[in-house]
């Protein structure tokens, strides 16, 4: 059951610089999965190596932060939008 | 069809608190003389004993000043919209309260000047001089820091600070329009005040040429009642967020990157940037914009929001980006918005604080000594 997966710029380096993605999986968890066979090291752009989230990443399930729903078991369907969102620093460097 | 006429908070008492009244006449006078009948003293608060309307006050007709046109004998049809504007604002506002410190009076020219910002019902005289009590601190005078400045200042904001220890680089000035060619090699905080105060000479522009950090970040951001966030690297970005915090500050943030832009306000006890991102990423795992570029126009649409944030905080109007994540994509031209939420486990702002006095940022996030790198 494909979702998509949608990546800001950053994520898009990784992708070829496909910004929006169909993924399959139940889960997100399962969708990071599939993103990994088909964009090798993706998932450690996201992941720690125990499995958990960089604490500098969030994902949303439409509007809302997983870390306040089921985390990585978050269930998806399809229409569900899933967004990566890195932390992002730009602006003015020396202040 | 009547003429609609806009009346400004201090004169509402006369009108049943009725934000906009209609009258009749042929000209500016005739509905000036209709306004009094329907409401009663209304026409001495706004001409003299000659009947003259005086200095400090100006009547505009669908948005043109009435002594451009002619006068009050302006001839005016149904359907126009009339505003009347008062320099000298009451001691009082929409909500009663009493009006803050500062200065009492607009010139003559402050009220032209904010005319179209004074003409709005959601900012009008008791507004503008809110604006122009203001203090807003914004850190970093670069890519978002640059609109938001000039904005800011267009807006009558009466003291903005500037933290920034750069100097104009020539690659700066794709982007960063406090700055043109002549600055090259000037301190970015002196660029900012030239082009600050030559667009508008009433701001007060305060210099802070030196880094932020956790010695000063207290004293600075202390002096302030709203702050801007438009640092480029996460060490500032979290010293910032900590400071306004712990001084119960209002923090406007926004971040840019590539073709990508983020805005969000942080109200102290609703969320805060640890909230939303708990940790930095190492160094180097997310590139900064000298590493990977980023759009300059991409600045003006954050810089620009963020700079409404500010308007609306010191107006108190509409409703903040406070618990909500500002996401846009120039790329695909699409914005979009997700839930932020304070963390009850954050470290700074959950329900059991460690993080209680700022910390040495530049280990927290890893990074090396910073030097200059002209983003």
């Amino acid at each position: 059951m494909p979702v998509e997966v949608r990546l800001t710029a950053v994520l898009q380096r990784v992708t070829g610089g496909a910004k929006s993605i169909q993924a399959e999986g139940e889960t997100v968890e399962q969708l990071l999965g599939s993103m990994e066979q088909s964009y090798p090291g993706f998932l450690a752009q996201v992941m720690q190596e125990e499995g958990k989230l960089h604490r500098f990443v969030n994902i949303y399930l439409n509007d809302e932060d997983i870390r306040y729903l089921d985390q990585l078991n978050t269930k998806v369907q399809q229409g569900d939008v899933v967004s990566i969102l890195p932390a992002l620093a730009g602006g003015s460097t020396a202040c | 069809m009547p003429i609609n006429v806009y009346i400004p908070t201090p004169f509402r008492r006369l009108t049943g608190n009725r934000t906009s009244v209609e009258a009749k006449g042929l000209t500016v006078s005739d509905v000036l003389h209709d306004l009094e009948a329907r409401f009663p003293g209304l026409r001495a608060q706004i001409t003299d004993e000659r009947d003259e309307v005086p200095a400090h006050i100006n009547i505009y007709v669908n948005n043109r000043e009435i002594s451009a046109l002619q006068g009050t004998r302006t001839p005016v049809r149904d359907g126009d919209e009339m505003a009347l504007i008062p320099a000298i604002a009451g001691g009082a506002d929409e909500n009663g309260a009493t009006a803050p410190a500062g200065p009492r009076m607009l010139t003559p020219d402050q009220v032209t000047r904010y005319s179209r910002h004074m003409i709005m019902g959601q900012v009008g005289p008791a507004g503008q001089r809110k604006l122009m009590n203001a203090k807003v601190l914004i850190v970093g005078a670069g890519g978002l820091g640059s609109p938001n400045a000039l904005y800011l200042a267009l807006a009558g904001i009466g003291t903005i600070g500037i933290v920034d220890f750069d100097v104009v680089d020539l690659s700066n000035l794709q982007r960063q329009i406090l700055h043109q060619t002549a600055d090259i090699g000037k301190p970015k905080v002196v660029s900012a005040r030239e082009t600050i105060n030559a667009h508008n000479p009433d701001v007060n522009v305060v210099l802070h040429e030196e880094p932020l950090h956790s010695e000063n970040a207290i004293e600075i951001i202390g002096q302030y009642d709203i702050i801007v966030n438009g640092a480029d690297n996460f060490a500032t970005r979290y010293l910032v967020n900590d400071a306004s915090y712990l001084l119960g500050k209002t923090l406007v943030d926004g971040s840019i990157l590539l073709f990508d832009g983020q805005a969000t306000v942080f109200e102290p006890g609703k969320g805060c940037y640890r909230c939303l991102f708990p940790e930095p990423p190492p160094p180097g795992m997310v590139p900064s914009c000298a590493e990977a570029g980023v759009l300059g126009a991409l600045c003006a649409t954050i810089g620009s929001i963020q700079a409404t944030e500010v308007i609306k905080q010191v107006l108190k109007i509409g409703d903040p980006l406070v618990g909500r994540l500002l996401l846009y994509d120039a790329l695909s031209m699409e914005f979009r918005i997700v839930k932020t939420r304070r963390n009850p486990n954050c470290p700074l702002c959950g329900d059991h604080p460690t993080v209680t006095e700022l910390i040495d940022y530049e280990a927290f996030c890893g990074a090396p000594a910073r030097e200059p790198s002209h983003v």
